[in-house]
């Protein structure tokens, strides 16, 4: 029974990691410039695809090369950054202001057509990445555990990417401009900040760990052009646990609901999102800020 | 000579109350010159329309004679004008150095710097890597003070600089001004305190209800001459003559 409670565990924090990196673009932007993307997790498949584009591309080009896929990853983040800082500067600076409806609309909006041009270029059937057999691998413990390789590998980005957001906010010029735009926008400005730039770059950033996401969760199972919804609430309860504008909050958040998924699960199949839904739902109750605000208002 | 900043006739809402009604105002390079008037005479909005935050017709503030009235706060400071506001607005996140580094982001060259501010007020070197929310009063206007010298500004606005301080913290800060003016600097600044407006300044310049009521020479207006451009006459057309 303790082995499988301790199993259970580790696969939740495991999941975890997963969620983690669905969920530090949403709390990177909305840490910055109080902007929900709620087409977060259509964006996360936006990046799944371009992978599976890429690859078959690759594939039709150059047949032989099975190392031009881990070549095309740095190339892939470059585009992310640059999608997201155009998005950022065309699109979404028109939107931001006191009130945050219009930009709840305009990324609802986004969700809808990048959901719709997924269905027309890609189908409704399930893709995965192929991985040559990382999917599988994994790596015995002692006491007769294995543990996956793709898991650890996700589980290790999802703790980099949560410690480098954290020092860059706290170390570098850019991480003091988004601190500085998100304290108090006016007096930022004083200072020589183009707000509508360093909110670009945030977006940037944001896109391109929505991409590493997006890439993951393609090799880790199968995704489909409607799977975004569903994304978009495991991010969106990892922040919210975690409470807003605090990475460290959004890891532990999104480890949180992996572990209570996988407990829900070890009751019965068909109860882990639940369980993870009633959890986040119980601590909007009594804890509606999170476990480890920063952000205010 | 033109003036190093001018406005003609400059007018401003302040959400959608209109605020400024046709300020003439001008300060000359190496000038020291007050503004005082009380609660919603427009202080704040003319300098909040000087620095880009309240937008404005483009020809109603002229700098070094180009127009820049309505440009976006992050080019005006670029142009040299540097606001210290009121209630300092440090950013809280921050720490002291940090918000004295934000400064530096205008990206201009001169004589200020990190430790140039040190020298100026050495406590915030002792206390550069404390959270700036943990400071006193006195000691987060100087960090205020030292984020807008950081910007090598032209012209450096100050609103309110004694806004809850003791009389003892604001004698210490206002000691600083002789150290920030022998470069050269020009400064405008608005002060709710009469007679420390009327002996810092050279000139001084009297807003009431969002026009000038009152120009001249700090040292010959009489305290009768400011006191009724302060609180306003009955017929304004008086008031309004210096």
């Amino acid at each position: 029974m303790m082995d499988t409670l301790m199993q259970t565990l580790v696969q939740g924090v495991l999941l975890g990691g997963l969620y983690c990196l669905f969920a530090l673009g949403l709390s990177l932007m909305y840490g910055v410039m109080r902007l929900t993307n709620t087409a977060q997790g259509d964006f996360i498949l936006l990046g799944s695809f371009s992978a599976v584009a890429c690859i078959a591309a690759l594939n039709w080009l150059a047949p032989d090369s099975p190392w031009l896929p881990l070549l095309l990853s740095p190339l892939l983040l470059l585009i992310a950054f640059g999608v997201g800082f155009v998005l950022q500067r065309q699109v979404l600076n028109r939107v931001l202001g006191k009130d945050p409806l219009p930009s709840l609309v305009v990324t609802f909006g986004l969700s809808i057509v990048i959901q719709n041009l997924l269905l027309e270029f890609f189908s409704a059937d399930p893709r995965s990445i192929e991985t040559g057999g990382l999917n599988i691998a994994s790596v015995q413990l002692p006491g007769g555990w294995a543990v996956g390789v793709l898991p650890l590998l996700v589980l290790g980005l999802a703790l980099a990417a949560t410690y480098g957001l954290q020092w860059m906010f706290d170390h570098t010029a850019l991480g003091r401009s988004f601190r500085a735009v998100s304290d108090d926008l006016e007096i930022a400005q004083l200072m020589g900040l183009n707000a509508k730039r360093v909110y670009a770059y945030a977006t940037g950033i944001s896109f391109m760990l929505i991409t590493v996401a997006g890439v993951l969760q393609g090799m880790r199972t199968t995704v489909s052009p409607s799977d975004g919804p569903m994304l978009l609430l495991f991010a969106f309860e990892s922040v919210i646990i975690g409470g807003m504008g605090s990475f460290k909050g959004t890891l532990i958040g999104a480890l949180l609901l992996g572990v209570t998924q996988q407990m829900g699960f070890l009751f019965d199949p068909g109860w882990g999102i639940w369980f993870g839904h009633s959890v986040f739902l119980l601590l909007l109750l009594v804890r509606p800020q999170g476990l480890f605000p920063k952000t205010v208002g | 000579m033109t003036a190093l900043l001018q406005t003609q006739g400059l007018t401003a809402f302040y959400g959608d109350a209109q605020a400024l009604f046709g300020i003439d105002f001008q300060v000359d390079q190496g000038e020291m010159v007050a503004i005082i008037g009380a609660n919603g005479a427009g202080k704040s909005t003319f300098m909040k329309a000087v620095t880009g935050l309240v937008k404005v017709q483009p020809s109603h503030i002229l700098w070094q004679g180009r127009a820049i009235g309505g440009l976006p706060a992050y080019e005006i400071v670029k142009r040299g004008i540097a606001l210290v506001p009121e209630g300092r607005r440090l950013f809280p996140s921050l720490s002291v150095e940090e918000n004295l580094l934000m400064g530096a982001c205008a990206e201009r060259t001169g004589v200020w710097n990190l430790s140039r501010v040190y020298q100026l007020f050495p406590i915030l070197q002792e206390k550069r890597l404390q959270a700036s929310t943990s400071l006193s009063g006195g000691q987060q206007q100087m960090v205020a003070i030292g984020r807008a010298l950081m910007s090598n500004p032209a012209l450096l606005l100050c609103d309110e600089l004694s806004l809850g301080l003791a009389p003892i913290v604001i004698k210490e800060i206002y000691s600083a001004m002789p150290r920030i003016c022998a470069e050269g600097m020009t400064v405008v600044m608005v002060e709710q305190d009469v007679s420390k407006a009327r002996e810092v300044s050279s000139r001084l310049y009297c807003f009431q209800e969002g026009t000038v009521s009152l120009q001249g020479v700090s040292s010959t207006l009489t305290t009768e001459q400011i006191s009724q451009a302060y609180f306003g006459l009955p017929d304004k057309q008086e008031a309004a003559q210096p």
